[in-house]
């Protein structure tokens, strides 16, 4: 019989993680011993916390330049310069999207009771929502913070499932229109679990390939095997599919705007940035640590749904009335831009770290200019809600001149005009991908120039609905039972702050974090 | 390709006789209705009451059934622990391989509080109340 040996585990390096999920348990247990009453007010301090406190571990790894350049956990986990730059960048966005969370009247007070009942008017009429959603976020950003860094496709299994089942149930938690906030959960859910069987299927398939799960042991499978096995194929299609989806990239982006229209507003927020920026940080280790030497294969079917996706996301967010609905729409157009960066990572070590630097630097500008997108929508209300139909937002500069000069200001930055912090993301990423193409043996020199000028025209068109809606908040005429700016509370003040904050500022410093995206790009991943 | 033929018979014989009993039972069966047997099959037992046009249900059975697999899969896990625990002795009593010893113990025991917390809030919130 063969022993196990005992593994060492680098508690120090994965500490974020510990304390996140830590956390998540106490806010169980919390739930199950705590009175009603006092659940809020013990969940809220215990989850910005522990958030701030794994932010605060991620810096202490940076700072002391203890970037680890092993895998850690017996190879399970790589926490290595564009991980924790992911961590850090999901903790603060996910920090800002639990403010957001707080605000009263965003969840519903008993998800089980059926719309309408007696049921839930007496659950309505005793008060508060359902103080469960403190764990659930807490689960699933400790998933956010390990899909990136797994280092086998099976912990990136178990993260992906772990980010997405409280999610599923998150979605359907929506105080308001509650038919819709159940639809966009079912949707996800099914969906979600079919991309999920994808996955994992694919990741059957390919250690029926390499006989190994471990991503660097399958690029090295890879580099000594027979490239074209149909074992092999199907199991990159089928990942690729699995992976896709989860970013939303067409032609898998068919959940994003039911989803994102029908969950709790500060909940579309957390999956618009923090699920986006994990889930592209794993499809570049999948792709680049785990399918590196196979980049022939790969880089034209992602050279095609880049360009599909920016193209889809562009065009049918013009045909959008609701402003929810929109904003998914440009969420899927980014994933399209963001991928373009995807393709870049290629070639030589410089190469790569210049395009690894760009994708991150965009995740972490476009993920705080989302939040505070969302945290704007949430305070335009109609007496059964959130204002979501774009004919409601029509004069709003007129009655709210701060809060839609905000809005149009993040729209703006969504476009990429300069000035704003989206312009320097788009501007790294198409400057990286035309980068990759001049370089030597690269089989996809001129295609790389051509999905740019996909990406720029995309973008211009973009801009069109962008800029329609800024028209349609300052040009019109506001009709006179428009809907009520709601008072924002002090975090949702915060958070829109900040997010005003950052997209100022990076627009007009970009180096800033441009030079963090560096120093973290420049130790690429542990391969 | 010899070796498939008995395994081709077998998938054969399986299916017509599956076929076969499916077939014959509605012409050779007796029928004698009665409300019992029009009822929905729940495990021989009283339906759980569906309300009319809709509404919540009691999901005491899925609560019972989830609870289970999580103990389920606890006890499979326990079981290469416990064998790796203990270093493993040859036939004179020598070890000749450490066993997973403290780590282990606190490890295992780290995985059985978080078990036990989910299974505190179920019992809390009265998932293990029957009715």
């Amino acid at each position: 019989m063969n022993s196990i040996p005992a593994p060492t585990i680098e508690y120090g390096t994965l500490a974020p993680l510990l304390v996140v999920f830590g956390a998540a348990i106490i806010g169980v247990l919390v739930e199950a011993f705590a009175p009603r009453y006092l659940r809020k007010a013990i969940h809220v301090p215990l989850t910005l916390l522990s958030l701030a406190g794994a932010f605060a571990l991620v810096l202490v790894q940076v700072l002391r330049g203890q970037v680890s350049t092993t895998a850690s956990a017996v190879g399970a986990l790589a926490v290595d310069g564009p991980s924790l730059f992911i961590w850090g960048v999901i903790l603060v966005l996910s920090f800002v999207c639990v403010l957001l969370i707080n605000d009263e009247g965003h969840f519903v007070a008993s998800a089980a009771a059926v719309p309408g009942s007696a049921d839930e008017e007496e659950a309505e009429s005793a008060g508060g929502g359902h103080t469960e959603v403190y764990p659930l976020v807490l689960f699933a950003v400790g998933g956010m913070l390990l899909f990136p860094a797994s280092h086998d496709l099976l912990m990136m299994f178990v993260a992906l499932e772990v980010m997405s089942l409280p999610l599923y149930l998150l979605c359907g938690l929506a105080r308001r229109r509650r038919l819709l906030s159940q639809e966009a959960s079912m949707k996800y859910f099914l969906l979600g679990a079919f991309s999920s069987a994808f996955f994992l299927y694919g990741t059957a398939m390919i250690y029926g390939y390499a006989g190994t799960v471990s991503l660097p042991g399958i690029n090295q499978a890879l580099a000594r095997g027979a490239a074209l096995d149909p074992l092999l194929m199907i199991g990159l299609a089928m990942l690729g599919v699995g992976l896709m989806f989860k970013i939303g990239a067409a032609p898998f982006q068919a959940w994003k705007p039911d989803v994102y229209q029908g969950a709790p507003t500060p909940i579309t927020a957390l999956m618009a940035s923090g699920t986006l920026v994990a889930a592209v940080g794993a499809v570049l280790r999948v792709f680049w640590v785990g399918l590196g030497n196979l980049d022939w294969n790969w880089r034209p079917v992602i050279w095609g749904v880049a360009a599909l996706t920016m193209i889809v996301g562009s065009i049918l967010a013009i045909t959008q009335t609701d402003i929810k609905r929109m904003l998914a729409y440009s969420s899927i157009a980014h994933a399209g831009f963001l991928l373009v960066g995807v393709m870049a990572t290629f070639g030589t070590a410089e190469q790569n770290a210049s395009s690894l630097k760009a994708i991150l630097f965009y995740l972490a500008v476009y993920g705080i200019t989302t939040v505070g997108a969302f945290a704007v929508v949430t305070l335009v209300r109609d007496p059964g809600g959130e204002a979501g139909h774009l004919s409601r937002w029509a004069g709003l500069g007129k009655r709210a001149p701060m809060l839609a000069g905000v809005f149009a200001f993040f729209l703006l930055a969504f476009a990429g005009i300069p000035l704003t912090s989206g312009f320097f993301g788009k501007y790294a990423v198409f400057a990286a991908a035309l980068d990759s193409g001049t370089q030597p043996g690269d089989s996809m020199g001129g295609w790389m120039a051509a999905l740019v000028v996909v990406g720029v025209v995309a973008s211009a068109i973009a801009a069109f609905f962008y800029v329609r809606v800024i028209v349609l908040m300052f040009f019109s005429e506001p009709s006179a039972d428009g809907p009520a700016i709601a008072v924002p509370s002090m975090g949702t003040v915060t958070v829109i702050a900040v997010s005003l904050l950052v997209t100022v500022g990076v627009g007009l410093y970009p180096e800033s974090v441009l030079g963090v995206a560096d120093d973290a790009a420049r130790s690429l991943f542990i391969r | 390709m010899d070796l498939y033929v008995p395994i081709l018979v077998l998938a054969v014989l399986a299916g017509g006789f599956a076929i076969f009993s499916v077939a014959i039972a509605p012409f050779t069966g007796p029928k004698r209705w009665n409300r019992a047997k029009l009822d929905a099959y729940e495990c021989g037992i009283e339906p759980t009451p569906q309300p009319v046009g809709g509404g919540r249900f009691p999901l005491k059975y899925m609560v019972t059934a989830m609870l289970f697999i999580v103990f389920d899969i606890e006890i499979i896990f326990l079981y290469p622990w416990a064998v790796s625990f203990a270093p493993e002795l040859n036939d004179a009593g020598q070890a000749i391989a450490p066993g997973l010893g403290l780590f282990a113990l606190v490890e295992m025991l780290l995985f059985i509080v978080t078990v036990l917390a989910a299974y505190a809030y179920v019992w809390r919130r009265k998932g293990l109340d029957w009715d």
